[in-house]
């Protein structure tokens, strides 16, 4: 891909400006599959975590304690511990072998799926329980059950709920553990960002891996500032 | 800003209908522990009659308790707590108005979606409502940035919208200056008029006087007194009553 701007400097700086300037087409790709990979992970992961932590902050039941602190304790799953299960669900001999995902952009998404979830379960159980605590009076003496609370405390929590979503895609796209055994880094087909990077180390381009690096974090930083201010502005106009 | 608030006529689609017989609330022996700890003696209470009640007593002395035991918010450890027939619609409105993170407007459709009227309808209802609590000029605003006075007559004006048989305050006016005082009770004087049973707590002397039919009187998590409010006002039975109008009981 980058081969054109690899000589241009050693200035990882100018190296990622010229690369974003350039328009890489293989730049713009890689760059591309690893949005589409983590926003899809983190999406398909909130439709999941956010109804499972909010029940989890409204329902008591036995083994309750237990979920928690498993949820709590797997925000820390180590990203290549859960790109091999992944490898090992998905690969010819694995129970899922069958659908041929391995090594496709699809399997990349499953094993992020994986991170992302715990991350967005276990802080909106924290944030929803909080939340409750200052409704739950009001909520039932309007005659609501848990299940009825449920939309009411998310939609309530809706800001704070931008930050932990926002957590969520940050481990996401910067995980490399997951999607380099899962993906395989296939130029042109499972090569994104953090693999790109990885390989670019070991090939000793540090340059470009800088580069790399800070194309990377720009991107994040720029859908951090959005969200930001998206939410910024809602909470001065709703309080 | 207080006479404008419930000008004639009433709205007919939002005044609750007049209830003629406001069913019983009765506790059976009922009292609650929390952790080992006896927060409500066994009390045996009756209430009845489309009467404004105050539950009167120091703070700690349980009244709050007692309201949400009758709300149905709390179930009694023993004993029992139950309507005479069937359960009445019932509203509560808190000492802080527990409002939610929207505007005021959608705080008022909210609950009336939770209470199932149907969505063309909502809009209308809760602008009447608003309307009578003198708060339209504030329906776009958020509901949370309001002041504490308008926090409350939201929180009224969304019980008004649940047309209950009864309605439950819980120290409403602790926190508000003598014109907002004024507007929470002008505001229960006018549900009270539309037949709405009125359980509320309070600590104000003044206040129990301006308001009270009855007065159920608690200390140290019992029931001593449950009297007319001119008795009780004029010759209270307990020697705790006596020295809590006196100003002399200190919870």
């Amino acid at each position: 891909m980058v081969r054109t701007v690899m000589s241009a400097s050693d200035n990882p700086f100018y190296t990622a400006v010229a690369m974003i300037l350039g328009m890489d087409q293989g730049l713009i790709a890689i760059v591309t599959l690893s949005l589409k990979v983590s926003l899809i992970a983190v999406l398909i992961a909130s439709l999941l975590a956010l109804p499972l932590g909010a029940a989890l902050a409204l329902w008591r039941f036995p083994g309750r304690n237990t979920l928690i602190v498993l949820l709590n304790a797997l925000m820390g799953l180590p990203p290549v511990v859960a790109g091999l299960c992944v490898y090992l669900l998905l690969s010819r001999a694995g129970p899922l072998g069958q659908f041929g995902l391995l090594f496709t952009p699809t399997a990349m998404v499953i094993a992020q799926v994986i991170l992302v979830f715990p991350i967005i379960a276990a802080l909106t159980r924290q944030q929803v329980e909080a939340l409750h605590n200052e409704y739950a009076e009001q909520l039932r003496s309007l005659g609501l059950n848990q299940l009825r609370m449920m939309p009411t405390l998310l939609w309530d929590a809706r800001f704070g709920l931008l930050t932990v979503i926002l957590a969520g895609f940050g481990r996401a796209s910067a995980e490399v553990g997951a999607v380099m055994i899962v993906g395989g880094n296939i130029d042109g087909v499972t090569r994104v960002m953090t693999t790109s990077i990885v390989l670019e180390t070991s090939k000793g381009n540090l340059p470009l891996a800088l580069g790399l690096g800070i194309v990377l974090l720009s991107l994040v930083t720029v859908i951090n500032a959005l969200a930001h201010m998206v939410s910024e502005t809602a909470k001065r106009r709703l309080g | 800003m207080n006479a404008s608030f419930f000008p004639p006529p009433i709205l007919p689609s939002i005044s609750p209908p007049l209830v003629a017989t406001v069913p019983t609330l009765h506790f059976g022996q009922a009292s609650f522990d929390h952790r080992g700890h006896r927060l409500l003696a066994p009390t045996t209470l009756t209430l009845s009659g489309c009467q404004r009640t105050l539950i009167m007593g120091p703070n700690g002395a349980g009244k709050s308790l007692l309201m949400r035991l009758a709300h149905g918010l709390l179930t009694p450890s023993s004993g029992y707590v139950s309507w005479q027939e069937k359960t009445p619609t019932q509203a509560m409105v808190f000492q802080r108005p527990v409002l939610l993170r929207r505007s005021a407007i959608n705080n008022l459709t909210y609950a009336l979606a939770v209470s199932g009227v149907p969505r063309r309808q909502r809009k209308d209802m809760a602008l009447e409502a608003l309307e009578k609590f003198g708060l339209v000029a504030l329906a776009k605003r958020p509901a949370r940035v309001l002041s504490g006075g308008e926090q409350q007559r939201l929180a009224l004006a969304r019980a008004w919208l649940l047309n209950p048989a009864v309605l439950f305050l819980d120290e409403p006016t602790s926190a508000l200056d003598p014109a907002a005082i004024k507007a929470v009770e002008d505001a229960v004087n006018e549900f009270h008029r539309n037949g709405t049973r009125i359980i509320m707590t309070t600590h104000d002397l003044h206040q129990a006087r301006r308001l009270a039919d009855e007065v159920v009187f608690m200390y140290g998590g019992q029931v001593l007194e449950h009297t007319p409010a001119h008795r009780f006002f004029e010759t209270p039975a307990s020697t705790q009553a006596g020295a809590f109008l006196r100003g002399e009981l200190v919870g």
